[in-house]
């Protein structure tokens, strides 16, 4: 009737072999978290301060949310972030599809006020091109020309400060919604390859009703933009094109201003009137979708809500990894002491378990923090620390098993294979819900939660291969020495602390099941 | 220590066996009582819901000597009307909480509590959340709680039997209402990490019931063909072989919660740790309680309903010689006593469920 047929109940494989290709893995990934120069945690901003914005796209009159546009908000704010010049500054999406928010984060104290920096809305214009010249600043002397020479719209004082601006420092290259449209405008292009002074806006990013990135069949000139414009538009860009392109270059081009920089400055061939345009120029096929995704949501459709802004000062960072580690390692001796009271020598298997856990974690967590940009937080030491509870069970689970196979008058070799097969199933099922709580965790939460089930469906897998590979092969050798296999008073197999008769426990260290 | 051991032998044997199912009805009335005072609570008291969900921003300044009044002068400076909450934490920390300000006031509110304290304005610990973020957080801790529950009832139903899943289920939400209730009850402060650890424990609970179910399945496989047991004792006497071990395995996971609970509580006063530890520290007490008192039992009870398992029950009554009055929860107790040893009809089977011919009874 019993489940488990005798046969497969004899020990299987080689406990020594399997522990000893652990170890060799464990060497193995120790030597390229070395090599790899992954020695440190990349702490998340709540352990060593900073300051992180989430913001949720709200969609305004007219406008709907979309991937693209979410996508185009990202890469406006990193720009804009990125000027900050914060090391280790970072701008995502987190979530699918368009239910995703952005998360900003910058550490250290400098960050402060990018609260103000990332809530502006950008504004898309088009303006002509009045001077432009290599990014570098030009010194006052090699540049002196009279109010006479310059071109038209241009003040010696806009001059001036065109002559001063150097757009290969980042610092420049901020952008913001600040320029005024009635006014002309010195600014960089958003590389920092070259800069401008534009003149006041004439067409502005609502006028633009679409825009596509295509690529021309026939005549070989490859990925271009097609722009269409609203009827307001079509006349106010008919009247710009039909200005500017009698006009000698540069000022025969059209600056494409996004939040204050130049994304493009395409040179007007013929009047427009239609209504219609093509953007053409040696675009590859990303190229041509920025642009047009620039000119489609330029004027962003999206606002942002600002759902949470959390500024940590880097002593309550410090405090909160010290307070962190401390609860873990009062956690860790808490369980260990149990363990052994409890189990006694079984309790060292436990012991070593854990220590092996450990170890596994914490080179995924600096391999991962190298891989996948894993930063640990507060939540996730957190999850890691609960781990330690979930983690023992599982020996627990095997444990107990053990000990009731023993009970049952087994000698403890058979055990050890018979309990096994019983308490792998299980350990499975149960590791496997907690697997599904942390999976769904991650995929519904936002923010600190998501660190939290991520360690904890780390974990979980961590505790499947300690389990496997270590704790079973560890037991299956132990069983063979005397001190356990004896029932010694100390070994957690004693017949007072199984609670058995000693003529049956007698019986049954006789081996008798062979 | 090796007492307690002990004990888990004679458990193991069904030497000793407190009668888990056929006393259900007062543990349903136990659980029923605390349930019915949770609703209450919630109902009258509500929950106590932290900024994270209504929106609003928090300040804390570190500053040894701050006093309340200060604060509340630097809230009424800054211009910031409406209801605020100054709280001292720990001894050298006082706390600002406000409604949902925008940029600039939180601006203005953070540049007067750096001048009334006379701290660094970038020593300010700062939250502020969305009035908006506030559902958004909501509607998603809800889309997991109920995801979660339909992902694990479908895999246990594979992985065990679906009255199996349906059992460890009613545990499960079991021990979410008498969470909430405490929550509403004591008026701890819920936050995003309140529900973090909430949803871990709903995993737990169930790694708890899945350990003792899996006892079960193995103790129930062949009652009907044996058909000396009925399947409620063959069940309580699993629940009583996996007694220690959930004993254990709660404890083991206590005690890193325990931990972290006290770290967070008395280090940092108030945050992250503190909120998702005591959501796990009262979670796992009700999970490991409803694991034993309320899953096995209804598990029994959906079980015994069944023909099979009815005859059976009926058959081994009349062999006992009593008289077959009402079916299941009858025959539960008249072949068992709390904590005492096992009347004569248990030695038919206290070597455990496997059937082992080999082994002659002692």
């Amino acid at each position: 009737m019993s489940a488990i047929n005798p046969k497969s109940a004899k020990p299987a494989g080689h406990p020594g072999r399997t522990v000893a290709i652990l170890a060799i893995a464990l060497v193995a990934f120790s030597a390229l978290a070395i090599l790899q120069s992954a020695t440190s945690f990349k702490l998340g901003l709540d352990l060593r301060g900073g300051t992180s914005v989430t913001l949720q796209p709200r969609a305004t009159a007219g406008g709907r949310i979309t991937s693209s546009a979410i996508d185009q908000a990202v890469s406006i704010i990193r720009q804009r972030v990125n000027s900050l010049g914060v090391a280790e500054s970072e701008v995502s999406a987190q979530g699918t599809g368009i239910n995703r928010q952005i998360v900003i984060s910058v550490p250290g104290a400098t960050g402060r006020h990018i609260v103000d920096l990332v809530g502006q809305t950008a504004e898309l214009r088009f303006r002509q091109v009045l001077v432009t010249g290599a990014a570098a600043a030009t010194s006052a002397s090699t540049d002196t020309k009279t109010a006479s020479a310059l071109p038209a719209g241009v003040t010696p004082a806009l001059n001036a400060q065109y002559a001063a601006l150097d757009c290969s420092n980042v610092k420049n290259r901020q952008g913001g919604g600040g320029d005024n449209p009635n006014a002309a405008l010195v600014t960089c292009n958003r590389d920092g390859t070259a800069k401008y002074i534009l003149a006041p806006a004439e067409v502005l990013g609502s006028d633009v009703s679409k825009a596509t990135a295509a690529i021309d069949q026939q005549g070989g000139s490859g990925w271009y933009v097609l722009l269409n414009f609203t009827g307001n538009g079509t006349s106010k860009f008919g009247a710009m094109t039909t200005r500017v392109t009698k006009l000698a270059s540069p000022q025969n081009q059209a600056a494409i201003v996004l939040d204050g920089l130049v994304i493009s400055a395409p040179r007007i061939n013929e009047a427009i009137v239609s209504g219609s345009a093509q953007i053409t120029g040696n675009f590859t096929q990303t190229a041509a979708t920025d642009l047009s995704n620039v000119l489609k949501y330029g004027a962003l459709p999206l606002a942002f809500d600002r759902g949470e802004v959390q500024q940590i000062s880097p002593t309550l960072g410090a405090d909160q990894l010290r307070a962190g580690l401390l609860a873990g390692a009062i956690g860790l001796i808490l369980v260990i002491l149990y363990s052994l009271l409890y189990y006694k020598g079984l309790g060292l298997v436990s012991v070593g378990s854990l220590a092996v856990a450990g170890a596994i974690t914490v080179l995924s967590f600096l391999l991962l923090g190298k891989w996948i940009g894993f930063t640990l937080t507060l939540a996730g030491i957190a999850g890691a620390i609960v781990s330690i509870g979930i983690t023992a069970d599982s020996f627990i689970v095997y444990f107990e098993r053990l000990r009731d196979e023993v009970r049952e008058g087994r000698s403890l070799r058979t055990a050890v294979e018979t309990g096994w097969a019983r308490a792998r199933r299980t350990i499975l099922v149960a590791d496997f819900v907690s697997l599904i709580a942390s999976i769904l965790l991650y995929f519904f939460a936002v923010g600190s939660v998501r660190g939290f089930a991520f360690t904890l469906g780390l974990t979980t897998v961590v505790d499947l291969v300690v389990v496997f590979f270590f704790t079973k092969p560890l037991v299956s050798v132990l069983s063979r020495v005397n001190f356990y296999a004896n029932g010694s008073r100390w070994s957690g197999f004693s017949q007072k602390s199984l609670g058995v008769a000693p003529s049956k426990i007698a019986d049954s260290f006789n081996g008798k099941e062979a | 220590m090796s007492k307690l051991s002990g004990l888990g032998g004679r458990l193991y044997r069904g030497e000793t066996s407190i009668d888990f199912i056929g006393k259900r009805r007062r543990w349903y009335a136990l659980s029923g009582l605390v349930i019915i005072i949770s609703a209450i609570a919630l109902g009258t008291q509500g929950l106590k819901l932290g900024i994270e969900f209504k929106g609003g921003a928090s300040f804390t300044v570190s500053k040894a000597g701050a006093t309340i009044a200060e604060a509340q002068s630097a809230i009424k400076a800054a211009g910031i009307t409406g209801e605020s909450i100054v709280q001292k934490v720990g001894s050298n920390k006082i706390s600002v909480q406000t409604g949902a300000l925008s940029n600039a006031e939180s601006n203005a509110l953070q540049t007067q509590l750096a001048q009334t304290f006379a701290v660094d304005i970038n020593s300010i610990d700062t939250t502020s959340i969305g009035p908006s973020w506030g559902k958004e957080i909501t509607h998603k801790a809800l889309y997991g709680l109920f995801g979660f529950i339909i992902v694990v009832m479908l895999y246990l139903a594979l992985a065990f039997e679906p009255k199996m899943a349906i059992a460890a289920i009613v545990a499960v939400i079991h021990d979410v209402f008498i969470t909430v209730g405490i929550y509403a009850l004591v008026g701890f402060d819920v936050t995003p990490a309140t529900v973090i650890g909430f949803l871990t424990i709903l995993g737990y609970s169930l790694y708890d019931t899945v350990v003792v179910f899996d006892k079960v399945r193995e103790n129930t496989r062949s009652v009907t063909s044996v058909g000396k047991v009925t399947y409620s004792d063959a069940a309580n006497l699993a629940v009583n072989q996996t007694l220690v071990r959930s004993f254990n395995t709660s404890l083991i996971a206590l005690l890193p919660v325990a931990s972290i609970l006290f770290v967070g509580a008395g280090l940092l006063g108030a945050g992250t740790l503190k909120d998702l530890s005591l959501a796990l520290f009262v979670g796992l007490a009700t999970g490991t309680y409803s694991s034993i008192f309320v899953a096995t039992p209804i598990l029994a009870q959906l079980r015994e309903r069944e023909p099979a398992m009815k005859a059976l029950t009926k058959r081994i009554q009349s062999r006992a010689g009593l008289t077959s009055r009402d079916a299941a929860s009858d025959s539960a107790v008249a072949s068992t006593n709390v904590l005492g040893e096992a009347v004569d009809t248990k030695s038919n089977y206290q070597r455990g469920p496997r059937n082992q011919p080999k082994r002659k009874r002692r």
